[in-house]
């Protein structure tokens, strides 16, 4: 292959786990700017789900797409109630508080997930396994079918997203209720069941990245480890911003697969950290958030 | 009920005032002395590994617990503290020198990570050094000319002029003593000028800065000195294990001592130390109680991450002051036995405090 092939090579690939990243990196702004609390389980919500996606498919013969919903669904429940019975309780205390706390559901997750499904990796085949598209004639860029699906999805979602928040009440609601809980209360937002249904939101978000980034890896408890990517997404392209969420996850995706070749070896397991770093000394505003102070 | 009654001022520094005290801490110290002669080796070789958790614990209490600074990435000082002092004894430093060597190099790290990581704080914090842990455990793998990679490093046994301490018994005392040194010297370095500086810090920077702390130094001073003493633990830990190899000291290190810290309760040294016995034993307690539970939950693999969680999850929604804030309410129970009051240590009412800026 010639350098500027795998070049395109290596942008294709790194959208295709970027556009992961960023659908990881949206759960945790929508509950952040609902909540304050930034939710170290959905790393562990999105393993759990490729572990549905996987039962569903694999062992009980479940068609893709319908394995998908019922996935996104059990997911958004989970979520539902994890705000409901955990997360609502810790309301007004230090942001220290949600951390440990979202640290011991993601442990508590975590094990359940081992527990249930045993610690062995596993696989599922999707509509897309082995199909491949070349484009740009003989010696142009291979796709993965699969790598466009994933994309198209994570737009399609945003884009969804991006629409309900715009132009419907519960979307309104929510934007309302994140930006002053108070007002939105006195204008008849019902804040606490808004509240657990943007977590349902973020559920429905994880699971959809679940089961997307299971076929292009294995389906294994390791999995929560994309919520690290996703924080690192997250602070790149400015923290409590949807498009920063975007703009940042897909940045990551890239910066990750351009580092594995052209960086010395093993740097592509360490480079989004690095990036979190600098950018938190640098710029910790991120790319596209706005700088905000804090309250004495 | 106690009433301090002085009639020096030097009563009022002493560290254990009323004779009760004395007697329990003594009889605590003399039953540890007593320890060795009276247990099996392995219970030995295990507390001992409880006593240099134990000084991991009070270093990160000193940073998260005293100056409120999180640090979820503390396994990278440990690391650092334990390659520094298996490389030091390989290159032939005595280990009298090379122990305090390390704490010091560690304590030298500490200052390098706390200058960049203060410019950001509270949930930035986090992740910055929850960043600088994963990329420190990467670098430990790859740096093969010290470090031994992935291969891993053997340690050599711990000896002090000529005499060995490679048997349990021998490594028990040693820890012990670094323990109590530790001990003492952060309960008499927290209630000095700096230990105030540090939790002014941690209740309010605007306020500290206004009464002329110095914040950042404040912070990075705590940073240096938490480093040090969690150095300190990865060096005893280095004798611990024997062989280091990276995986020791992975995510799941860290997360365990900020366990301890939070369940033994944030603010006390006592909690610090009681943290980190219980989270140390509590692998073990597991396994002694998975012969009574049905075989389909305890054969599962997963059970004790389960069990973590659950035990953190508990602490914060219910026990936020740790098992500390649970002993002081046993002990003002007992001691004011017929006058308590269940409202004696309610919460007062807190309202949400916003980190943005509307």
């Amino acid at each position: 292959m010639s350098a500027a092939q795998v070049f395109a090579q290596l942008t294709v690939n790194g959208i295709a786990v970027g556009a992961i990243y960023a659908l990881v990196a949206l759960g945790l702004v929508l509950t952040y700017k609902a909540t304050e609390v930034l939710n170290f389980a959905q790393g562990d919500l999105l393993a759990l789900s490729a572990f549905i996606a996987w039962g569903l498919i694999a062992v009980a013969g479940v068609s893709f797409w319908w394995a998908l919903l019922a996935t996104v669904a059990i997911s958004a429940m989970l979520a539902y109630a994890i705000d409901v019975v955990v997360i609502r309780r810790i309301a007004g205390q230090p942001q220290f508080a949600g951390v440990m706390l979202t640290i011991a559901l993601a442990f508590m997750l975590r094990g359940a997930t081992s527990m249930g499904f045993g610690p062995e990796s596993r696989s599922y085949a999707t509509p897309w396994t082995g199909q491949t598209s070349t484009f740009g004639g003989v010696g142009g860029v291979v796709i993965a079918n699969l790598q466009l699906v994933i994309v198209g999805m994570a737009l399609g979602v945003t884009a969804a997203l991006l629409l309900f928040f715009k132009s419907t009440r519960l979307g309104v609601a929510m934007q309302a209720a994140s930006q002053n809980q108070l007002a939105a209360y006195l204008n008849g937002v019902r804040v606490k069941q808004v509240n657990s249904l943007v977590w349902a939101l973020a559920g429905a978000t994880a699971a959809a990245g679940g089961v997307l980034l299971a076929p292009i890896t294995l389906v294994d408890v390791t999995l929560w480890f994309v919520v690290l990517k996703a924080l690192a997404a997250l602070v790149l392209g400015g923290f409590g911003s949807i498009a920063g969420a975007i703009v940042g996850g897909l940045l990551i995706g890239l910066i990750e697969q351009y580092a594995g070749v052209y960086l010395p070896d093993g740097s592509k397991d360490v480079v989004a950290y690095v990036v979190l770093i600098a950018v938190l000394i640098v710029r910790p505003q991120g790319l596209l958030g706005e700088a905000h102070g804090k309250r004495v | 009920m106690k009433f301090d009654y002085n009639t020096r001022y030097r009563d009022s520094f002493k560290l254990l005032r009323h004779a009760d005290q004395r007697i329990a801490y003594g009889l605590l110290l003399a039953a540890l002395i007593a320890l060795p002669w009276l247990a099996s080796k392995f219970f030995i070789g295990e507390l001992s590994y409880v006593f240099i958790l134990c000084i991991a614990s009070l270093g990160l209490m000193v940073l998260t617990g005293y100056t409120g600074q999180v640090s979820l990435g503390h396994a990278a000082f440990v690391a650092v503290g334990a390659y520094a002092h298996a490389w030091m004894l390989l290159k032939g430093v005595p280990l009298l020198v090379s122990l305090p060597l390390s704490g010091v190099l560690c304590a030298a790290f500490g200052v390098a990570v706390g200058v960049p990581a203060i410019r950001v704080s509270g949930l930035y914090l986090a992740m910055v050094t929850l960043a600088f842990s994963v990329i420190v455990t990467h670098v430990i793998g790859h740096w093969s000319s010290v470090t031994g990679g992935f291969t891993g490093l053997a340690v050599n046994n711990p000896v002090i002029w000529g005499v060995a301490l490679g048997g349990p018994k021998a490594f028990y005392f040693l820890c012990l003593t670094v323990l109590a040194l530790v001990l003492l010297a952060l309960l008499n370095l927290l209630r000095s000028g700096l230990g105030r500086d540090f939790l002014g810090v941690r209740d309010s920077e605007a306020a500290a800065y206004s009464l002329g702390i110095h914040v950042s130094r404040v912070k990075v001073i705590a940073f240096a000195l938490s480093a040090g003493v969690t150095g300190l633990a990865g060096a005893l830990l280095a004798h611990h294990t024997k062989y280091l190899t990276p995986d020791a000291f992975t995510l799941v290190l860290s997360m365990e001592l900020v366990l301890m810290v939070v369940i033994g309760g944030l603010g006390s040294l006592r909690g610090a130390v009681l943290g980190a016995v219980l989270i140390s034993l509590l692998p073990t307690l597991i396994s002694r109680i998975k012969p009574l539970l049905p075989d389909q939950i305890a054969k599962q693999f997963g059970l004790e991450t389960f069990i973590f969680g659950l035990i953190l999850a508990l602490f914060v929604l219910f026990e936020p002051t740790g098992i500390n804030g649970r002993w002081l309410k046993l002990r003002a129970l007992v001691e004011s036995f017929p006058l308590y009051r269940r409202d004696t240590f309610k919460r007062g009412k807190r309202y949400m405090k916003s980190e943005r800026y509307k």
